[in-house]
């Protein structure tokens, strides 16, 4: 089932008023709708909310699919930053196109690649998804730099962020490449780390582009 | 071209290829026995070594190449090694790896059976892999690879029968293909189909390294190619294009991906490694809170104990106090004064400038032995492994200065010999890194030669060496510093292997120091005798006492005898002449403590010696090497006059 971008924005609002901010109902006007408009007459059909007089209160089956779609707005306001690199009030107005692309598990595959986030930009929780659980369950942090590692642990080369040809090219004839396990054995003053049975320094900047899988 | 070097009758050529320290030269060695020619690579200053072998009474010549990770070369010793391979015609090209390592070097083997060139693999240090529990079977991997492999360990010249076998029996065999993607394969078709040129290199290997956007290759091509070139350019253009993200990473995995393959059945590796001494001291030594301590040890050592103490001290007096002031010069001068006449050639040979009484005992008695000494501890501690991890450890002061912890190698090295050192600065990859390295290898780096005799000066002065160690490390540290403000360029990456940590073997310390000291005398020997031929022709015609005479108000100026001004002028035909001029002068008992301070410092970070200077002008160019000149000797003075200033005010050492 697919709701409209209209009606999934309501879900959102009616989510953070009644979980987050401790309401129990908004009103249509606050809402900015009337109670015979589609995207809300949607919503009640398939009883995710219920239009008691002038206000709207969220039914119980309202908040599982509440949840998800602030999960999803928050994810894209991370891609938004992170990824995209935009900021401010483009960032906020391009999220909120953005999220309602994200259905059918495309959420899962944003929320893997930004690392499972916990927060949004503006430092409010995303909730987490099924993805989120696994990760945690199997322990693993996911891809992080090499940098990011303690000295002692190990796993597999995910890829190299590095955009000059010739920095990579240095690091893949070294045998630096995807696939390769890596295990790090200090971090100062250089990076020194193995691959195979050789024994590698780097410095900060060049172990920066290094990204590893942790195991 | 390839048929022209073709000599069916001469010599059949043999290279030997590979990543750094896997032991081509102990199988360069183990081939041909001692007599080895080391040169410079025509057109280049990197070194190749050239030697001769007898098998089944047919003559081989053997070339050891540059150590190098792959056919697409970064650094100018891997952009001749490549070369080699592709100018030479070669019997057989030795690809030799470190059976630790061969997971991660046998995707060059790839490249080279790709290049269409005949290869022999040899897997050397087989007998260390095998110690560390890991075995590889030898005939499956030949049978996979499809080339001779031979399995061994030079050191002990096991498997060196079966080299010499498999290099006599080196043929025109089919070279096995292996395949990558089909959608590669694809795109290396597209270029392969436009190029109608003769090459001896593989189409397909010419290909990739187009697509790698290859220059050499690139302008290789476009010589042979003709009118037909645009289209080959626009073919890989395009196709480099598409991939422009992940090209060099596509073509690494689907190497790796055959070499896993390759691999499969063939490698066994022990589940766990034990750890040995060696990895121990190595995090010793990259340790800052041990490695620096380490380090200390090691200057104090090697340098100060051995080539200081050792060579400077009795070494020096045992050649210059007992074999020629006592023995050779007395003989020299007597037998000159019985049969030549003439006064101006008894100068030129026996007089105070004289040939043999001041050049060849200078280079023979007073240098040699200091530099010997110096080149083998480098040569030892460089076998040992322990130059990557002092470069490791130094990258972040180095950073400060605009250099990476690389460059130290250079550095050391000028502590032995700074002409040397700045041919060396070939191999750091940035011109703006080879600019800041000879700058501060004209300045604050003091040789060997000069070092001995600057220790020995100072060492009867309590606080004297101090003030001189202060002075130098903070001209390197600020003019590093600040030079690397002003030069513009990228800001330098360090990346480097650590090889494992070993003891020194006695053969390779030899042939290094022996390499060193050879070159060192071929190259400085001729011109302390030109020095001294002109120092000579200088004392004749008068121009050395007014050359001298110019000087005397500079030495004023820093508040030295006018008897100074003659060192520093000798100062510049070599930098020991100068601090050795010094001695003199001390011995003589000219100089106080302020006096020869000032003067030790100024003789260090005073112009390099001429030979130096010449190396400066051809690695770097006249314009830059006159600018490091003018700026060396300006900076030189203004120390020295400041620092007398100093040390006067302040009352320290009088």
């Amino acid at each position: 089932m697919q709701n409209s971008s209209k009606a999934e924005d309501i879900l959102e609002a009616l989510w953070i008023a009644v979980v987050e901010e401790g309401d129990n109902s908004i009103s249509l006007q606050d809402l900015q709708v009337s109670v015979d408009d589609q995207p809300l007459v949607e919503l009640a059909e398939q009883a995710l909310v219920e239009v008691k007089g002038a206000r709207v209160y969220l039914r119980h089956e309202g908040r599982m699919e509440g949840q998800k779609v602030v999960r999803r707005h928050r994810l894209s306001e991370r891609l938004m930053m992170d990824i995209f690199d935009l900021k401010g009030a483009n960032a906020n107005s391009k999220a909120c196109e953005f999220e309602h692309l994200l259905n059918e598990g495309i959420d899962t595959k944003i929320c893997t690649l930004l690392n499972h986030p916990t927060t949004c930009p503006h430092g409010k929780a995303i909730p987490p998804g099924p993805c989120c659980f696994e990760a945690r369950k199997k322990g693993g942090a996911g891809v992080v730099s090499l940098t990011e590692l303690k000295v002692g642990e190990s796993g597999e080369i995910a890829y190299l962020s590095t955009e000059d040809p010739k920095k990579m090219q240095k690091l893949m004839s070294m045998g630096v490449l995807p696939g390769s396990s890596i295990r790090l054995s200090r971090t100062f003053p250089a990076y020194i780390f193995h691959v195979g049975n050789s024994e590698f320094a780097v410095d900060e900047q060049l172990a920066q582009e290094i990204f590893v899988r942790q195991s | 071209m390839a048929s022209q070097n073709k000599a069916p009758k001469g010599d059949r050529k043999v290279i030997l290829v590979g990543n750094p320290n896997v032991g081509k030269s102990v199988l360069f060695n183990a081939l041909t026995g001692a007599y080895t020619v080391v040169s410079n690579y025509p057109g280049t200053s990197v070194a190749v070594a050239r030697g001769h072998c007898e098998i089944n009474g047919q003559r081989y010549e053997i070339l050891d190449t540059p150590g190098m990770y792959s056919l697409l070369p970064i650094t100018e010793e891997e952009r001749v090694a490549r070369e080699m391979l592709l100018l030479e015609d070669a019997h057989a090209v030795i690809h030799v790896l470190d059976a630790r390592n061969i997971e991660r070097m046998l995707p060059m083997t790839l490249q080279l059976i790709e290049a269409g060139l005949p290869v022999i693999l040899l897997v050397n240090i087989l007998d260390e892999a095998e110690r560390s529990g890991m075995s590889i079977d030898i005939p499956l991997l030949q049978e996979k690879l499809g080339i001779p492999v031979v399995g061994g360990a030079m050191r002990s010249k096991r498997g060196l029968k079966e080299v010499r076998q498999a290099i006599a029996e080196c043929g025109d065999d089919d070279l096995p293909s292996f395949g990558y993607s089909s959608d590669l394969e694809k795109d290396i078709a597209k270029v392969t189909d436009t190029l109608t040129g003769d090459y001896r290199l593989d189409l397909r290997a010419l290909a990739l390294l187009l697509l790698q956007k290859d220059d050499e290759i690139l302008a290789l091509v476009s010589d042979r190619e003709g009118d037909n070139f645009e289209q080959v350019q626009q073919a890989a253009a395009e196709t480099a294009f598409e991939h422009r993200f992940d090209l060099h990473l596509r073509i690494s995995l689907e190497r790796k991906r055959v070499c896993k393959g390759l691999l499969a059945e063939t490698v066994r590796q022990p589940e766990n490694r034990r750890l040995r001494f060696a990895d121990r001291l190595s995090a010793w030594t990259t340790n800052p809170w041990t490695g620096f301590p380490l380090l200390i040890l090691v200057l104090y050592f090697g340098i100060y104990q051995f080539v200081g103490k050792f060579g400077a001290g009795v070494l020096v007096n045992l050649c210059e106090g007992s074999l020629f002031e006592n023995f050779l010069n007395p003989l020299a001068i007597s037998l000159i004064d019985r049969f030549v006449p003439w006064y101006w050639l008894r100068e030129l040979v026996v007089g105070e400038y004289g040939i043999f009484t001041l050049g060849v005992r200078y280079a023979v008695a007073l240098v040699l032995p200091i530099v010997g000494t110096f080149f083998l501890t480098f040569s030892v501690i460089e076998d040992v492994g322990y130059f990557p991890r002092l470069a490791m450890l130094v990258d972040r002061v180095f950073k400060k200065i605009g250099l990476n912890g690389r460059a130290v190698i250079p550095m050391v090295l000028g502590f032995g010999c700074d002409t040397m050192a700045t041919m060396v600065t070939r191999t750091l990859e940035t011109v703006r890194e080879r600019v800041l390295v000879t700058l501060l290898l004209a300045l604050a780096i003091p040789c060997s030669a000069q070092l001995g005799v600057i220790l020995g000066l100072l060492s009867g002065v309590p606080g004297a060496l101090l003030v001189w160690t202060v002075c130098i490390v903070l001209i390197f540290l600020l003019v590093g510093f600040l030079s690397a403000q002003v030069l513009p360029g990228e800001r330098p990456m360090f990346y480097m292997e650590l090889p494992p940590m070993r003891l020194p073997q006695f053969h390779n310390v030899l042939v290094k120091t022996m390499t060193r000291m050879q070159w060192y005398f071929l190259e400085i020997f001729p011109l302390f005798i030109i020095a001294s031929v002109l120092l000579w022709a200088g004392k004749m015609t008068g121009a050395l006492e007014w050359l001298v005479r110019g000087m005397t108000p500079v030495m004023g100026m820093l508040g030295l005898p006018e008897e100074a001004s003659a060192a520093f002028i000798f100062g510049f035909f070599r930098r020991d002449f100068g601090a050795a001029g010094l001695y003199d002068l001390q011995e003589a008992g000219l100089l106080t403590p302020v006096q020869l301070t000032v003067a030790a410092v100024t003789m260090t970070l005073f112009v390099p010696c001429i030979a130096q200077f010449l190396m400066m002008k051809k690695e770097r160019g006249w314009k830059v090497s006159l600018g490091i000149f003018l700026f060396v000797t300006v900076l030189a003075f203004s120390v020295g006059w400041s620092l007398n200033i100093f040390l006067l005010f302040t009352g320290i050492l009088s």
